[in-house]
């Protein structure tokens, strides 16, 4: 700014001044430093906008369209893409990818239909979607309804009234068969499998043929006879319901055709999609929404829910956090409050630095060679050495991954816990130790309650690299499908050694490890969304724990 | 600090008794180190605290030179003296608060009530108990006013509820604060304003009854008002406590004071009575500086 022209200078002027510079007025910085901001907006609105209308549609249901090729062939399914190519002429035209399902008829799940070839296109009003236990899905024209054996209906409104009437009894009986399957007998196998890790144990602690073996082996071979007894009830009463669903049948026949008969046991879900109202479209996109929140997958994991891997997810980033708060917490007080500034101790800073650099595929490497391999198989070794060779602990699990990603994101801890530490204002240390109080009194009392805000926020940003990472899982412990939740209702309740999955994992296996990898790539979006809502809820509830300590330690009014 | 060879102007007119060096300051700055003039009249006072021949540096600089003064009992003593001159040093040295750098070194020892601070084997922590410290800014703790009061007391294992209710209503009369926050005892001590914050960080520092109260410039982050209601309050903390104040501020020295100790480049110049250090001083250079001729 130049200075008041009204008073006289009151010194001579030596140098003329410049006029304000663009740089010194700071227009062209708002503009440039403005623009990068909506750069970096665009690009994140932009891949979340992407996955928000790609995965909020994947479960929204589709109108059926029946098309007859010029060939002669018919085709039936859901438009899944539609896209515009060149001809060997030159001229663009346009073709669609119709999920036609039928695969045990054609072997095929998708179809490309090009516009040129479609003399005929319809919506027939009777055309159903099945959503299937295997196999996929399956449209077709239903014809004739079979309960308790008998034919009970055969026209296309008939059929589907009584389809809607005793579907639901069909699957209730499939629910409990399967529960029968895993819960019943699975608690039989394991009480057998309890009595011959006893055996195992006996032998390798008293010996082969000494008293106590005997007395294993005997107890196993009596827990073997009572379960007999139990496991033949267990099959009588599956086989039962597998027997009374079998009288359950729907006959289906194709767009070309051909006519098959589908158990109602196998199908999950159907409906006429071309007659269903707003309001059962709807309903139908909301239950298919609590079956991706709350079942588990099928399919290859292509079809159903996801809520194995969300559990896994949230379950680990919590574990994690337990392991990597407290210790991070631990040696950024060292660092900070502790140790005297020194070659040392900026060697070790940088180094911790460096470390948050590491691609996180090595830190996979070092916990499936650490953590599985020594830890895990000296834990096997010293506790579970009846179960050897099959490992316990010595292979990837839950709590293997929580911890490799723990030494992943301790970085993060640290530095923002340094961080917070140093903006703790030092007159409130020398406060404190005026008062008489010692190093750790101070630490606890005062510093680590004002620096938990900052604390927190390292948490937070570790928990959202955690809970995001894959490569690393795929070496410790994330699998495909784990057959068992790492928390259940079997003591011990928690099993730290299980396997899990992983929403980030099965993104990539959706993605790219899929045989229906159509049917999948959907899904893909789908769960990334997910993903990034567990991560966004996640980050929620500590911003808020964050606000609320923020609140109570660190709003100094002056 | 102020090296400041020539800018003394040196000129007679000061009508200060004692036939003092005419060029004290530069000579002081240079290196020399003169005995403190300290004026008889301390000689009648009980001692609580005694500094004897302290010499402290920082790293290879010396901040305090050989200073020798005697702190009175349930007096005010303030230290006064440019930017720079080691009141706040010499403060922090009480208390060892200073220990926390690394690079401090000290030689010579002060006694609190006949017992040695610096001495070989003294427990810190004990000692900072038997004082009280109220700094420039004010720092209440991240908690309630209840806890920040009773703070030194919590460190110290105290759990019984009736004795802490009872300091910490005590320390807050003391502080005159109490009826100001006697409702909100249990809320945060940051939502408070500036003023009170300082005198709640004197009622944290009376709580654990000191043997000597140490305020470094306790008013320079404050307003007028709240200025006013901090000196009142060691105006009525005389006599109960032993207070050892650094200020800045002329006025507040000379209204609060009973004895002021005048601190030139890390020593210690002249140390007496308030009225006659403002009024006749025996040496020059301490009539220059409290008339505001230099510093």
């Amino acid at each position: 700014m130049s200075a008041d022209p009204v008073k006289p200078a009151p010194f001579a002027r030596t140098r003329t001044r410049a006029r304000t510079s663009l740089f010194a007025a700071g227009e062209p910085m708002v503009w440039l430093t403005g623009g990068g901001l909506v750069v970096a907006i665009c690009m994140i609105v932009g891949l979340l906008g992407l996955i928000l209308a790609q995965g909020v549609g994947t479960l929204w249901p589709q109108p059926v369209v029946e098309v007859r090729l010029a060939s002669g062939a018919r085709l039936m399914g859901e438009i899944t893409r539609t896209e515009t190519y060149r001809t060997g002429d030159g001229r663009t035209a346009r073709r669609r990818l119709f999920r036609t399902g039928n695969f045990e008829l054609t072997n095929e799940h998708f179809t490309w239909v090009n516009d040129a070839d479609v003399a005929e296109e319809s919506r027939p009003e009777w055309a159903m979607v099945f959503e299937r236990m295997s196999w996929g899905r399956f449209y077709g024209r239903p014809k004739s309804l079979t309960v308790e054996g008998t034919v009970t209906a055969d026209a296309p409104a008939a059929v589907w009234a009584g389809f809607a009437r005793v579907h639901a009894s069909v699957s209730d009986r499939r629910e409990v068969r399967e529960r029968l399957e895993t819960e019943e007998i699975g608690e039989v196998n394991r009480r057998i499998e309890e009595a011959r890790l006893a055996v195992r144990r006996a032998e390798l602690r008293d010996g082969r043929d000494s008293p106590a073996h005997a007395a294993a082996r005997a107890h196993v071979d009596a827990i073997q006879a009572e379960t007999k007894a139990e496991f033949d009830r267990l099959r009588a009463e599956i086989a039962a319901l597998n027997g009374h669903n079998a009288k359950f049948s729907i006959r289906v026949v194709t767009a070309d055709g051909r006519e098959t008969d589908l158990a109602l046991a196998d199908i999950v879900r159907a409906y006429p999609a071309n007659r269903l109202s707003d309001g059962a479209r709807w309903s139908l996109y909301a239950s298919r929404w609590r079956e991706f929140l709350l079942d588990e997958p099928r399919e290859a994991n292509s079809e159903g829910g996801v809520f194995p891997a969300i559990f896994g997810t949230v379950v680990m980033t919590l574990i994690m956090s337990v392991f990597v708060v407290p210790f991070g917490v631990m040696a950024a007080l060292y660092l900070r409050e502790y140790a005297k500034a020194g070659p040392v101790v900026s060697a070790v800073r940088i180094s911790i630095n460096n470390l948050a650099g590491v691609p996180s595929i090595v830190f996979g490497v070092f916990g499936l060679g650490f953590f599985c391999y020594v830890v895990g198989a000296s834990l096997d070794e010293l506790l579970f050495a009846a179960k050897l060779p099959n490992p316990t602990y010595g292979k990837g699990g839950i709590l293997w991954a929580a911890l490799t990603l723990a030494l992943m994101t301790l970085p993060v801890v640290i530095v923002a816990t340094e961080e917070a530490l140093s903006a703790v204002p030092n007159s409130m240390r020398e406060g404190s130790f005026a008062c008489g109080a010692g190093k750790w009194q101070t630490i606890r009392r005062i510093v680590l309650p004002r620096a938990m805000p900052g604390i927190m926020t390292g948490m937070i940003l570790a928990m959202a690299r955690g809970a995001g990472e894959v490569a690393p899982l795929m070496l410790v412990g994330a699998v495909k499908l784990a057959p068992e939740l790492p928390i259940d209702g079997i003591l011990p309740y928690v099993h730290p050694e299980r396997s899990f999955m992983h929403l980030g994992f099965h993104i990539y296996d959706l993605g790219f490890q899929s045989q229906n990898s159509e049917a999948a790539k959907p899904m893909v979006f789908t769960t990334t969304l997910l993903l990034i809502l567990v991560i966004f809820v996640l980050n929620v509830l500590a911003v808020q724990l964050r606000t609320r300590l923020r609140r109570k330690f660190v709003s100094a009014v002056f | 600090m102020t090296d400041d060879r020539n800018g003394y102007p040196g000129n007679g007119n000061g009508g200060a008794a004692g036939g003092a060096a005419k060029n004290r300051l530069a000579e002081i700055a240079a290196g020399a180190v003169f005995p403190t003039e300290t004026h008889p009249e301390l000689d009648r006072e009980t001692v609580v605290l005694d500094v004897q021949g302290f010499n402290l540096f920082y790293g290879a600089k010396q901040a305090l030179y050989d200073i020798r003064m005697k702190i009175p009992k349930g007096k005010v003593t303030a230290l006064v003296g440019p930017s720079g001159c080691g009141k706040s040093t010499l403060l922090r040295s009480v208390n060892r608060i200073n220990d926390l750098l690394s690079t401090v070194r000290i030689s010579g020892d002060m006694l609190l009530n006949g017992d040695s601070i610096y001495g070989h084997g003294v427990d810190v922590i004990e000692l900072r108990k038997r004082m009280g410290m109220v700094f420039q800014k004010p720092n209440p703790f991240p908690m309630s006013v209840y806890e920040n009061v009773v703070y030194a007391l919590r460190i110290d294992g105290e759990r019984d509820r009736s004795t802490l209710d009872e300091v910490c209503e005590r320390s807050l009369r003391g502080a005159a604060l109490w009826d100001e926050v006697k409702d909100r005892l249990h809320e945060s001590a940051l939502g408070m304003s500036g003023g009170q914050q300082q005198r709640l960080c004197i009622a944290r520092a009376i709580a654990a009854e000191p043997e000597v109260l140490l305020m470094d410039e306790p008013c320079s982050a404050l307003d007028p008002i709240a200025t006013n209601k901090i000196e009142d309050l060691i105006e009525q903390l005389k006599g109960e406590y032993s207070i050892l104040i650094v200020t800045h501020n002329m006025q507040q020295a000379s209204r609060t004071s009973d004895y002021t100790a005048f601190m030139y480049l890390g020593r210690l110049l002249e140390y007496g009575p308030t009225a006659t250090i403002f009024q006749t001083p025996h040496l020059r250079e301490t009539l220059d500086y409290v008339t505001g001729r230099f510093g």
